[in-house]
């Protein structure tokens, strides 16, 4: 059996268990959805004024929907000791933990991903837009997850995790926010999208590197 | 040599030594301090564009320096002490954060101050108050993580990763910040621009950072004496220290 | 064989154990009694290298646990206190997924097997949150017969478990010893295995 066969158990494990409990994965893209609904009536409903902010606005509940989602990441293989039994594996823990992460993203971006151009239409975005958004969050949500994944680690079991996990991943989301936000508003200001996109694809790549490896470093910690 | 830096390097015999240490800093931070702003407030020329109102860089600039120095410290310290298992580093990051956030604070402060007779607003989001804003951030999850841990060895390693974390991040945010900045052509604080800085300027602003240079690795020193005692209260020679026996 | 020489534990402000040590034979096992909160569980997690020592060492076949990384892994299976057990998966499919976790592929005829030996037959496709405790840890207990590890580090593995259970359990350890494997268990019952070499650990309080 191979390292990549344990990656996909993981993730196959991670998804069975999602699907089972659905009402989970669906409350985090209804916050994703209610988010995005208040703050035309929270600013009014001039369409330029919302065309403006529209990027921003799905950028945000993004960040914030997935920042939700967090907890569930290790919390509940901690609990029930699966996550010793993945330390204790004979094949690196890093690799486990990149099966999470992609079986997070799954569960909990993809949605976001793909339910974000019907957002979007609410804010009168262009076609084109709505593309390069989705691009963007193609792009961008598996950051968040990767980067989320080390706050996940390290809060785990930690007194007020939930609200301190939300405290360290923030303002290290703040780059992913500004050139996904930024590739849709360069779009639409016709300035294009192309080398915002290129960074954040970049700084996906950096993390698909580094963050695996930070999280298993944290995971160890918190299991010691 | 080796066996010397070892000797100091166990909170037994560091302990004393910071104390001994400690007065001689916080002198010198006086010293620095009084001549700096003796040299900022009274011997400095009135700026022709900005007034009297520009005095107040001789704080802003060396709380600046000191906030993003500090992180950098405090990570060197953490890592130091994440690779090498050895207390005294990771007690030494513990003890700076508090200092280091201080400084992020009171540069975002003075920076307002700053702001508003020069813009006629407190804030502006250019790129540099912005990222100092973020680096106080990082500063408060740093204390905030470490304050949540009871076990004090999980609280210094899961400390330290995240400084790390944050040592990666800065200069990403940074540039990121400064790329939205520009995108924005938002408001600009730039010290270049600020035109001829007088030699008396500049040497009020280095009396300035060296006073607030004593004044953390005083305040550190204390601090980390502080944190010893709390961690190691059980073992022997904490018990046989003359302050704590009366 | 599996040898811990100088072992301490420190957990908050308590030093549990220090100056710990054991040489563990391949055929044999150890009985690790003390009370609540002597560090049993402590020492548990330190031999099978998820906490580090305070002090002290723990060599397998002479090479330090640290340096051996994925081998030493693939030597111990653990069970702790917790099942490690999914509450949404069938018990079926919570064994295949452990076992794949060791690297190792099980059929689902095979698991079924395993589970029926186990006292769960007519209940492999059931979620284990439906489960009593008893079954919940028949399940954990059940990757024992998939596990090919010479040393098991089993965390009170007879807690929850019927009489008849007990039984199987003290078989397959005695078939495991006899096979020249090694066991280190804590219980708070007296444990008998069958023609097998029995050392008694004891921490004291």
């Amino acid at each position: 059996m191979n390292a990549f066969s344990v990656l996909s158990a993981v993730v196959q494990r991670d998804l069975l268990v999602a699907l089972r409990r659905k009402s989970e994965v669906l409350t985090t893209l209804f916050f994703f959805v209610i988010v995005v609904s208040l703050f035309p009536l929270g600013i009014g409903p001039e369409m330029d004024l919302l065309r403006k902010i529209a990027p921003g606005v799905l950028w945000v509940a993004a960040l914030l929907a997935t920042m939700l989602s967090l907890n569930r990441l290790f919390a509940a293989d901690h609990a029930d000791g699966t996550l010793e039994q993945m330390a204790l594996a004979p094949v690196p823990l890093g690799l486990l933990v990149t099966g999470k992460v992609v079986a997070h993203w799954l569960v909990s971006g993809l949605p976001l991903v793909l339910i974000a151009p019907l957002l979007g239409l609410q804010f009168d975005l262009a076609p084109r837009a709505l593309t390069v958004l989705m691009i963007s969050l193609l792009l961008g949500t598996p950051l968040l997850s990767l980067i989320g994944a080390i706050g996940a680690a390290l809060t785990l079991g930690v007194r007020g995790g939930g609200v301190l996990v939300s405290l360290l991943t923030l303002p290290l989301y703040i780059p992913a926010l500004i050139f996904g936000a930024g590739a849709v508003e360069a779009d639409i200001s016709g300035l294009g999208a192309a080398g915002h996109l290129s960074l954040l694809a970049a700084l996906l790549a950096l993390a698909a590197f580094f963050a695996p490896w930070a999280t298993t470093a944290a995971l160890r910690i918190a299991l010691e | 040599m080796r066996m010397l830096t070892w000797k100091y390097a166990s909170p037994q015999y560091f302990y004393p030594l910071a104390g001994k240490m400690i007065p001689w800093f916080a002198a010198l931070a006086v010293l620095f301090g009084v001549s700096g702003l003796w040299l900022g407030f009274f011997v400095a020329p009135t700026d022709a564009q900005q007034g009297e109102g520009y005095r107040i860089i001789f704080i802003h600039v060396g709380a600046s320096w000191m906030s993003m120095f500090i992180y950098l410290v405090m990570a060197f310290w953490a890592s130091i002490g994440l690779s090498f298992n050895t207390r005294l580093s990771s007690m030494m990051a513990s003890a700076l954060a508090p200092t280091g956030a201080m400084f992020a604070f009171l540069s975002l402060w003075t920076g307002a101050l700053w702001g508003k007779p020069m813009w006629g607003t407190w804030w502006v989001w250019d790129a540099r108050l912005t990222s100092e804003l973020i680096l106080l951030f990082l500063y408060l999850g740093f204390i905030a993580l470490q304050a949540a841990i009871d076990e004090p060895r999980r609280a210094d390693k899961a400390g330290a990763i995240l400084a790390l974390v944050g040592v990666v991040n800065v200069p990403i945010i940074y540039f990121s910040v400064k790329w939205w900045n520009t995108l924005h052509q938002g408001a600009s604080v730039s010290l270049t621009q600020a035109p001829s800085m007088a030699k008396t300027m500049l040497l009020g602003m280095l009396m300035m950072a060296l006073c607030f240079w004593m004044y953390s690795i005083a305040v550190a020193l204390a601090r980390v004496r502080a944190i010893m005692l709390e961690r190691e209260r059980n073992s022997e020679w904490v018990t046989q220290l003359k302050e704590v026996q009366s | 064989m599996l040898t811990a020489t100088h072992l301490a534990c420190v957990r908050g402000d308590r030093r549990l154990f220090a100056g710990l040590g054991f040489t563990l034979e391949a055929g044999a096992w150890i009985y690790l009694t003390g009370e609540n909160g002597s560090g049993k569980t402590s020492l548990l997690r330190i031999l099978v290298g998820l906490s580090p020592p305070e002090a002290g060492e723990i060599l397998w076949q002479g090479t330090p646990i640290t340096s051996l990384g994925d081998d030493y892994r693939k030597a111990v299976t653990y069970l702790g206190h917790h099942n490690a057990l999914k509450e949404e998966l069938t018990a079926s499919e919570n064994l295949c997924m452990g076992a794949a976790l060791a690297g190792i592929v099980l059929e689902k005829s095979e698991a079924t097997k395993m589970l029926a030996e186990v006292g769960l037959a007519g209940r492999e496709e059931l979620p284990v949150r439906f489960l009593s405790q008893g079954q919940k840890r028949r399940v954990a207990l059940a990757r024992l017969l998939w596990s090919k590890s010479p040393l098991w580090v089993l965390d009170e593995p007879f807690v929850a478990l019927d009489a008849a259970a007990v039984l199987w359990l003290a078989e397959t350890l005695a078939e495991h010893l006899a096979a020249g494997g090694m066991a280190i268990l804590t219980s708070h019952q007296e444990v008998a295995i069958a023609g097998s070499t029995m050392q008694t650990l004891r921490l004291a309080a």
